[in-house]
């Protein structure tokens, strides 16, 4: 095993426990700390792969800004702690287990491009990323930013209390 | 392999070494600093053997020791793990986003060409603000673990402005990203190492005996830029005059309410942290960072044709000095802010970032836009 493998399984095994710990953890703020671990550590996954750019963005986005809006209305509404049925875990154990089985017999047997790693520094960094942004996909970025600010719009107009005169 | 291994571990001591050094003697400064300002004394109890230091023994040795040797108290209805992590959250995040900022060009010694900055990413610039969105969570987690009404408002009041202030500051940055065209903080400063009359266009020529003898610093390209980079910076740091979260006349000590001994101590040092990572980022992206006007590579070059050659070493110890010496500036500037201004109101702090700094941010980013536009 080398120094990359030995990295990627420490990672991934850390990634698999946080991600359990937000399901099965009883008090909601452990599991919301939880998921901001867990979102760290696919953060590092992005900067391994060549990525950083979305690496450096998954922290900003998700672990920066809306797991602490999270947190925010979790601290508010102080929610007692979690009880959860046993029906209802082992309902979602079979279909965790289902979706883990049909994963893995489709990874493990579709074929492996010939070369897995055609990522090349470049690859992930933001010149490229604002060159495929702006350049080929103008459009559907547009797309997306007028549907975000219509959707921001919306929240502003719904969350915005009527003043009566 | 071992000798760049040794180097990476050397930069990485060496930038760690001194921004803990510098929050702690920025400590010592803000307590004589403040006491220079309100006419006092200020520390000066602690002495050995009679030799108190201008209260350097005091600040130094005195407190630290004090606040480590203090019982450690964790509210009993709290939260025991979290209110552990927070303060440790608090302290990393505030350390470890000092390590793209460049405090010296490429030094040669001995054969290896020596990038004088811990980590040289390509995203630069986003892994500071990555690490500042970070540093929430020591607030958010350290008020809500320690069970206290104080200082969960505390944690809600520092979340919500660092929040808000992160989008003015990143917007406001964007002008500078534009000029210089990179996100890499290095190749910022490098971008600074111009004169303004090599960017001038042909159609603003009469300009060039005006300005074109100014170095190309971010300040003279994008002054509106600083003044709200600057701001945005001073309430990521959350002190006067944005210090709500801790507001001592309403919340007592906001989020750290109930923080005591070491843990107070990281809360304390994670500030004096970002201070000096502030300082940082405000000399690299608009005082030029490391660099030192006219000189290049091999020497002074005046803008009036006179030269000064340097030996390289020469070169890289001036350029290193001028980072160290800006940075202490703005250390400065900041602990002089906190100690000559009162404190906002909440509203007024949330109506500034969101209703003056975010119009002004995006105003220079489209003014940005069309001057590099009308120029090209």
């Amino acid at each position: 095993m080398d120094a990359s493998n030995l990295v990627f399984f420490t990672l991934a095994t850390l990634l698999v426990i946080s991600s359990l710990l937000v399901v099965l953890l009883r008090n909601v703020v452990h599991c919301a700390m939880a998921l901001v671990a867990a979102l760290l550590i696919i953060s590092i996954f992005y900067v391994i792969l060549q990525a950083p750019m979305v690496g450096v963005l998954q922290v900003l986005v998700y672990a920066g800004a809306i797991m602490v809006l999270f947190l925010f209305v979790i601290m508010f509404l102080n929610p007692a702690p979690q009880q959860q049925s046993g029906v209802w875990l082992g309902f979602s154990g079979l279909l965790a287990l289902l979706l883990g089985g049909v994963l893995t017999t489709l990874l493990t047997k579709a074929e492996r491009a010939a070369d897995p790693v055609a990522s090349t520094v470049l690859f992930g960094s933001p010149e490229m990323l604002a060159k495929s942004l702006f350049g080929d996909f103008v459009l559907p970025f547009e797309i997306a930013s007028v549907l975000l600010l219509v959707a921001i719009v919306g929240a502003v107009v719904l969350a915005k209390r009527e003043r009566r005169s | 392999m071992i000798v760049d291994f040794a180097i990476i571990a050397a930069k990485a001591f060496l930038v760690l070494f001194m921004v803990l050094n510098l929050a702690g003697i920025l400590g010592w400064i803000e307590r004589k600093g403040s006491a220079l300002i309100q006419d006092r004394i200020g520390a000066n109890r602690a002495s050995i053997f009679g030799f108190a230091g201008l209260g350097l023994v005091n600040t130094l040795i005195a407190d630290p020791l004090k606040f480590l040797t203090k019982e450690d108290f964790i509210p009993p209805a709290g939260d025991k793990f979290l209110h552990t992590l927070a303060p440790c959250m608090a302290l990393f995040t505030a350390l470890v986003a000092f390590a793209v900022i460049p405090f010296g060009d490429v030094i040669n010694i001995g054969g290896h060409a020596i990038n004088l900055q811990v980590a040289n990413l390509n995203v630069g610039i986003l892994y500071v603000f990555a690490m500042g969105s970070l540093g929430v969570y020591g607030i958010v987690i350290g008020a809500w673990a320690s069970n206290n009404k104080f200082s969960l408002l505390g944690g809600v009041r520092g979340s919500a402005q660092m929040i808000s202030y992160e989008i003015a500051m990143g917007l406001s940055v964007m002008g500078i990203l534009m000029v210089y065209g990179t996100l890499e903080l290095q190749e910022i400063a490098r971008g600074q190492g111009t004169l303004i009359r090599d960017l001038l266009p042909q159609s603003l020529g009469f300009l060039q005996p005006v300005i074109g003898w100014l170095p190309a610093w971010g300040i003279f390209l994008q002054p509106l830029a600083f003044l709200l980079f600057f701001t945005a910076a001073v309430a990521e740091t959350k002190r006067i005059p944005f210090d709500l979260p801790e507001g001592e006349s309403e919340l007592v000590a906001g989020y750290h309410v109930e923080y005591s001994g070491g843990k107070f101590l990281m809360f304390f040092a994670g500030e004096f942290a970002e201070i000096v990572t502030a300082a940082g980022l405000v000399t690299t992206l608009f005082f030029g960072g490391w660099q030192v006007p006219y000189l290049l590579r091999d020497g002074f070059h005046f803008p009036w044709g006179s030269q000064w050659l340097l030996p390289h070493l020469a070169v890289v110890g001036l350029q290193v000095g001028a980072f160290t010496v800006k940075v202490l500036f703005f250390c400065w500037l900041q602990i002089l802010l906190r100690w000559s201004v009162p404190r906002f109101r909440y509203d007024q702090v949330m109506r500034l970032g969101w209703k003056m700094m975010l119009p002004l941010a995006l105003v220079n980013v489209m003014i940005t836009a069309f001057v590099i536009l009308a120029a090209q």
